[in-house]
C-alpha cells in the first residue's frame, strides 16, 4: 500500500482488479557519492512502491538523483542505503550474476543516448538479451524480429545503428529491453535526443506495451511527456517532493493524429502497421 | 552465453579490426614460426649426425693432424700438416687391431671430357676407402695399392659426375682432365645419394692419394687418417696403439700434447650431437623470447581493446551479462587470436625451414612434436595473457562501464 509522504500532493495509487503486489518497493533509499573529501547526496532517503502495471513519469531539476534512482531499480547500481524489493526479491542480498540475471530476465532498460552496439545490426541488437538467457537460434531470430515488428522497424532488421534516425535507434533500443519479455521497462530520458513527434512516436510504443501489462517507469524532463504516464512523481535534491496520478492523461496515438504528417513516406507506411499490429497485440493480450 | 556464440562475437570483433588483429598476430606468427624453423634447424642437425654414424660404421676411427683443446674437435684443418704417408704405412702394419686404413686428401678441381665440364670434389684415397665405408662399384675396377705407389693417373667417378659428363655413356676406359691432366677412368661407383647433410656423395672422383697430393695439390702431408678397426669391441685398442705408435713416430715428450688426435665416429657424432643439442636449446629459447614478445603485443592490443570498449561492455552488462559472459568473450578473443597466429606461425615455421633447407644446404627436420608444442604454447600465451585484460573487463561495475566516456 502506498503510504502518504514526502509530497503535499500524493496520489491515490492506481486501482488495480488483481490483488495488488508491489513489483517494485524501495524504502530509505540513500545513495552518497564521495569525491575525495566532499560528499555528494544524490539520494537522501526514497520511499515508494511501484505496482505491477502502473506507468509512472520521473521529473525533477537536473541533479536530483533521477538516474541514480533508475540505475538503482535496475540493478546497475547499488544504494548506498535502504532496502530495494523487487518483484518479492530483496536485491540487495544478490550477488553480481543473480543481478545480472535480474536484469537479462524481469528489467529492459532504455537509455537517453540510445546505448546500442555500434556496427552491429539492428536485429543482433536486438538479439543480444537472447544470448545471455541461451535461448536457441532460431527462436531468437523469431523474438527479435516480433520485438521490432512491435517497434514497427521489422523491414530495417539488417540496418547498423549509423543507418538509423535517432527515433529508429531508440525504437530497437525498445525492442531490445522488450525481448526477453521484462516485467518492467525502465527509461531514462527516452526522449531526451528526439523531436517532438518522434517523442511521441516512442511514448505509443510504452502505452501500448503499458497496456499489455508491462510497468514502465522513465524519467523525463518535459511535463507534456509525463502527461503520457498514468503517474508522476517528482524529485527535488535526492527527495520526492510529490507523487500523483494524471488527470488528464494524453494517448500517443490520437496525439499523432493530430499532429503535422511526417515528411518521411516511409514512416507512414510502418506506423500504420504499427497501428494494426498494436490491435492485434491487444487481441493476443486476453 | 554458449562457446559457438562467444566465438562468433570474437571472430566478429578481431574482423573489425583486422589489420590490428594481423599486427598483434604478427608477433604471435613470428613467435612459432621461428621456434619451429629453430628446432627444425637443430634436430635436423642431430638427425643428420645419427645418420653419419649408421652410414660411417662404428667401428671406424678417424686421425686429424693437429691436438685437441678441451674435447673440441677441428675436422678438415688441411693446414695442418703432421701426419705423413710414413704415419699410413706404420698405422697399417703395425697395429693388429686394424683392419685397414687410408689416407684422405681432398681438393676441389674443374673435370673436362670433350665439350663437357664439371666442377667437382676430387678425394685423395686408398684402395681400403672403398673397403672402409663399403662402397661397391657399378663399373670397372678400383685403382690398386700399385696405382698409389706408382701415383698414376687413374680414377673411379661417383655416379653423378659421369651423368654430368657423359650423358648416360659408359666412361670406363675413357680419359678426363682433372685440372688440365689427363686421367684414365677405371671405374664407376655405385650411387649413394645424398648424405644425411644433404650433400650429394655422388659427387665426386675419387683417385690414389699419391696422385692427388703430388699432381694436383702438389703437398705431401695427408688430410686425414681414415681407420677401420677389426671388430667394434677392438676400438678402444686400436685407438691406444694408433696413439702410441704415432707419439713415438712424431718423437713427443711425455710432458708433450699429441700433436695429432684420435677419434672414433662415434664420439665425434656424440660430441657433435650434444654441441647441436645445445644449439637446439639456445636456438628454441631465443626463438620462445619472441613468443614471449607477442604474447606481450597481446596483452598490449587486449588492454586497448577493453578500454576502447568499456561502452559496449556496460550496455552487454546492462542487458544481463554475467561478469565470466565478459571474461570469456575477451579471453576466447585472445586466444583465438593466439591460435590463429599459431596456426599461420607453423605455416611460416614450415615454409622457412625448408627455405634453410634449400638456401643454407642445412638439413632440417619439423617434428610433429615441435609443431604441436608451438602450437601449445601459443596458445597458453593467449591465455596467459589474455587472463588479465579480459578480467579487468569482467570485473567492471555496470554503470561504471556504461557511463565511461
Ligand atoms: N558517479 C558519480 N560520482 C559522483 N557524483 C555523482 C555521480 N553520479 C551522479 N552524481 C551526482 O549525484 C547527483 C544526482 O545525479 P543524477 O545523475 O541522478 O541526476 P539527474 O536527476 O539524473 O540529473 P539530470 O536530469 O541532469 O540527468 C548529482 O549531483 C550528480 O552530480
Ligand atoms: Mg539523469
Amino acid at each position: 500500500m502506498s503510504e502518504k509522504m514526502n509530497g503535499s500532493n500524493t496520489a491515490n495509487p492506481p486501482k488495480a482488479d488483481q490483488p495488488v503486489v508491489d513489483l517494485i518497493s524501495v524504502r530509505h533509499l540513500t545513495k552518497t557519492y564521495k569525491m575525495g573529501d566532499v560528499e555528494v547526496h544524490a539520494l537522501r532517503g526514497i520511499t515508494l512502491e511501484i505496482r505491477r502495471g502502473e506507468f509512472v513519469a520521473i521529473m525533477g531539476a537536473s541533479g536530483s538523483g533521477k538516474s541514480t534512482f533508475m540505475n538503482i531499480i535496475g540493478c546497475l547500481d547499488v544504494p548506498t542505503k535502504g532496502e530495494y524489493i523487487l518483484d518479492e526479491v530483496d536485491v540487495s542480498k544478490l550477488d553480481r550474476d543473480a543481478l545480472a540475471r535480474i536484469r537479462n530476465e524481469k528489467i529492459g532498460f532504455v537509455f537517453q543516448g540510445f546505448n546500442l552496439l555500434p556496427r552491429t545490426s539492428a536485429l543482433e541488437n536486438v538479439e543480444l538479451p537472447m544470448f545471455y538467457k541461451n535461448v536457441s537460434n532460431k527462436s531468437r531470430h523469431d523474438k527479435a524480429m516480433e520485438a521490432l515488428r512491435v517497434v514497427g522497424l521489422e523491414e530495417r532488421w539488417n540496418h547498423m545503428p549509423n543507418q538509423l534516425s535517432g527515433g529508429q535507434q531508440q525504437r530497437v533500443a525498445v525492442a531490445r529491453a522488450l525481448v526477453n519479455d521484462p516485467s518492467i521497462i525502465l527509461a531514462d530520458e527516452p526522449t531526451g535526443n528526439l523531436d517532438s513527434r518522434t517523442s511521441v512516436e516512442v511514448m505509443e510504443i510504452f502505452q501500448q506495451l503499458n497496456h499489455q501489462g508491462i510497468t514502465i517507469v522513465l524519467v523525463t524532463h518535459e511535463a507534456d511527456i509525463a502527461q503520457y504516464a498514468k503517474r508522476n512523481v517528482v524529485f527535488k535534491d535526492g527527495k520526492i517532493k510529490r507523487d500523483f496520478v494524471v488527470e488528464k492523461r494524453r494517448t500517443a496515438s490520437e496525439q499523432l493524429a493530430t499532429m503535422p504528417a511526417s515528411v518521411d513516406e516511409d514512416e507512414e507506411v510502418i506506423e500504420f502497421e504499427m497501428t494494426s499490429e498494436a490491435k492485434e497485440q491487444k487481441e493476443t493480450a486476453r | 552465453m554458449n562457446i559457438i556464440n562467444i566465438l562468433k562475437v570474437a571472430m566478429r570483433s578481431l574482423g573489425r579490426n583486422k589489420l590490428r588483429s594481423f599486427l598483434t598476430m604478427l608477433g604471435i606468427i613470428i613467435g612459432v614460426g621461428a621456434v619451429i624453423a629453430m628446432m627444425a634447424v637443430g634436430e635436423g642437425a642431430q638427425y643428420s649426425i645419427q645418420q653419419q654414424i649408421a652410414s660411417l660404421g662404428t667401428n671406424v676411427l678417424l686421425i686429424f693432424p693437429g691436438s685437441t683443446n678441451q674435447g673440441g674437435i677441428r675436422i678438415g684443418l688441411g693446414s695442418r700438416t703432421s701426419l705423413t704417408p710414413g704415419d699410413l704405412e706404420a698405422i697399417q702394419t703395425q697395429c693388429p687391431s686394424v683392419a685397414a686404413a687410408t689416407a684422405q686428401v681432398r681438393t676441389g678441381a674443374q673435370i673436362v671430357f670433350g665439350e663437357q665440364n664439371w666442377g667437382t670434389s676430387v678425394l685423395g684415397a686408398n684402395p681400403s676407402y672403398f673397403t672402409i665405408r663399403s662402397w661397391p662399384l657399378s663399373l670397372g675396377q678400383y685403382f690398386t695399392d700399385a696405382d698409389v705407389r706408382g701415383a698414376t693417373k687413374v680414377c673411379v667417378l661417383g655416379q653423378t659426375v659421369v651423368d654430368n659428363l657423359f650423358q648416360g655413356g659408359n666412361p670406363v676406359g675413357a680419359t678426363i682432365r682433372i685440372k688440365k691432366m689427363p686421367f684414365k677412368v677405371v671405374g664407376v661407383l655405385e650411387p649413394k645419394g645424398q648424405s644425411a647433410q644433404g650433400s650429394d656423395q655422388d659427387d665426386i672422383i675419387i683417385a690414389p692419394y699419391t696422385t692427388v697430393q703430388k699432381k694436383l695439390m702438389g703437398v705431401t702431408f695427408l688430410g686425414i687418417i681414415m681407420v677401420s678397426a677389426v671388430s667394434d669391441q677392438a676400438m678402444v685398442d686400436a685407438q691406444n696403439q694408433i696413439t702410441e705408435l704415432l707419439r713415438v713416430r712424431h718423437k713427443i715428450q711425455p710432458w708433450e700434447d699429441n700433436d695429432f688426435t684420435v677419434r672414433s665416429q662415434t664420439e665425434i657424432a656424440n660430441t657433435a650431437q650434444a654441441t647441436t643439442q645445445v644449439l637446439t636449446i639456445l636456438l628454441a629459447s631465443i626463438a620462445s623470447i619472441s613468443l614471449l614478445v607477442g604474447g606481450i603485443g597481446i596483452m598490449n592490443i587486449m588492454l586497448v581493446s577493453v578500454t576502447e570498449r568499456t561502452r559496449e561492455i556496460g550496455i552487454r552488462m546492462s542487458i544481463g551479462a554475467r561478469s565470466r559472459d565478459i571474461l570469456y568473450q575477451f579471453l576466447i578473443e585472445a586466444v583465438v587470436l593466439s591460435m590463429a597466429g599459431g596456426a599461420l606461425g607453423v605455416l611460416i615455421g614450415i615454409v622457412s625451414s625448408d627455405i634453410i633447407s634449400a638456401l643454407a644446404n642445412w638439413p632440417t627436420l619439423v617434428s610433429p612434436v615441435s609443431v604441436g608444442l608451438a602450437f601449445l604454447f601459443a596458445a597458453a600465451v593467449g591465455i596467459f595473457f589474455g587472463f588479465y585484460p579480459a578480467r579487468k573487463a569482467a570485473i567492471l561495475n555496470p554503470i561504471d562501464a556504461l557511463r565511461y566516456e
